[in-house]
């Protein structure tokens, strides 16, 4: 009996941890920019590219800031999400057009809707860089005093929103 | 004279990638060195098994060259090296720091190892403490020596 105990002991330890590993998202890497300021950025806007978009204007208040592009698929499965929190007027979404021609960009917004007071333009990638993006789409929750407190790798859903977002804005805002 | 090198490049597709790849090291050869020792150490977030030197991703380019600027501006490796762990974490990096977070991944193997051992150890008494001697009998002896001298003589 104890022959097969032992084999049969590190075959369920060992399927454990596949398991758990099976769940587990690979590209959910955790970001070391939580808890750290924002990297700052000064960059033209898509709508009027002689404006500027900077950090240092969005101080004081809780913001997202939402990397994305024309061409990246992810960006139109969130676009609805986010066309539906920038309607409850919650909290104010920056966008940040990632790597992207500006005409595509701009009429990519006309087709599916603008969530965004304003747009910059990081045509180089290197915002992008200081902020850690490796896949757009990605979305950060900056507080008042311009600390990244979470970042959205991948699409925002619905759930994830309702239950790590909206409240963690609210605690925010309350701050 | 157009059609000339449409025909070599489709000849010899290799040329025209070689000469694509081969750009940039000709502006210099020692930055692209040192690119390149710093390259092979560093993951792809895109494509998570390739290296930075190996990925075509749009995103291993702008940070080869983000490195490269670096490189040009006389930078140390461990400040390159900063410069994308405190954007990325410690899972740019091939070989992670020893920390706490990392110790099981460091000492792991070792422990896999030396469990291994203690158990091939424990297993390999317990066989020879069942072994036990045994000796034959007179007659059991004649038996055998005549089955062996049978056998012998068998053509």
């Amino acid at each position: 009996m104890n022959r097969f105990l032992i084999p049969l002991g590190i075959f369920v330890v060992v399927v454990g941890f596949l398991g758990v590993g099976l769940t587990l998202n690979p590209r959910e890497l955790p970001s070391p920019l939580v808890g750290k300021p924002a990297p700052e950025f000064s960059l033209p806007q898509l709508h009027d590219q002689q404006k500027v978009l900077s950090t240092n204007d969005l101080k004081g208040q809780v913001w997202l800031l939402n990397f994305w592009a024309s061409w990246c698929g992810g960006c139109k499965t969130e676009h609805p999400v986010l066309i539906q929190l920038a309607q409850s007027g919650v909290v104010p979404i920056y966008g940040m057009d990632y790597k992207d021609r500006r005409e595509e960009a701009l009429a990519w917004l006309k087709e599916w809707g603008n969530p965004y007071p304003i747009v910059a333009m990081d045509e180089s990638g290197r915002a992008g860089i200081n902020y850690g993006v490796y896949g757009v789409p990605e979305t950060y929750v900056i507080d008042k005093a311009g600390v990244i407190r979470y970042k959205q790798i991948g699409p925002l859903r619905e759930d994830i929103l309702q239950t790590k977002i909206l409240p963690l804005i609210r605690e925010l805002q309350n701050q | 004279m157009r059609w000339l090198y449409l025909v070599v490049v489709l000849l010899f597709p290799g040329l025209a990638a070689a000469a694509y790849e081969a750009s940039p090291l000709a502006e210099n050869p020692q930055v692209e060195a040192r690119l390149k020792a710093l390259a092979v150490e560093l993951r792809c977030l895109v494509c998570q098994n390739q290296t930075l030197a190996d990925s075509n991703a749009p995103l291993a380019e702008d940070l080869r060259r983000e490195v490269r600027e670096m490189i040009v501006k006389d930078m140390s490796d461990k400040e390159i090296i900063d410069f994308l762990v405190t954007r990325y974490g410690d899972f740019v990096l091939y070989r992670p720091p020893l920390k706490t977070s990392t110790t099981l991944l460091w000492v792991g193997p070792f422990l896999l190892l030396i469990g291994g051992a203690t158990a091939l150890v424990f297993a390999l008494r317990r066989r020879q403490r069942k072994l036990t001697e045994v000796s034959l009998s007179e007659a059991e002896h004649n038996r055998v020596a005549q089955m062996l001298s049978e056998g012998a003589n068998r053509p």
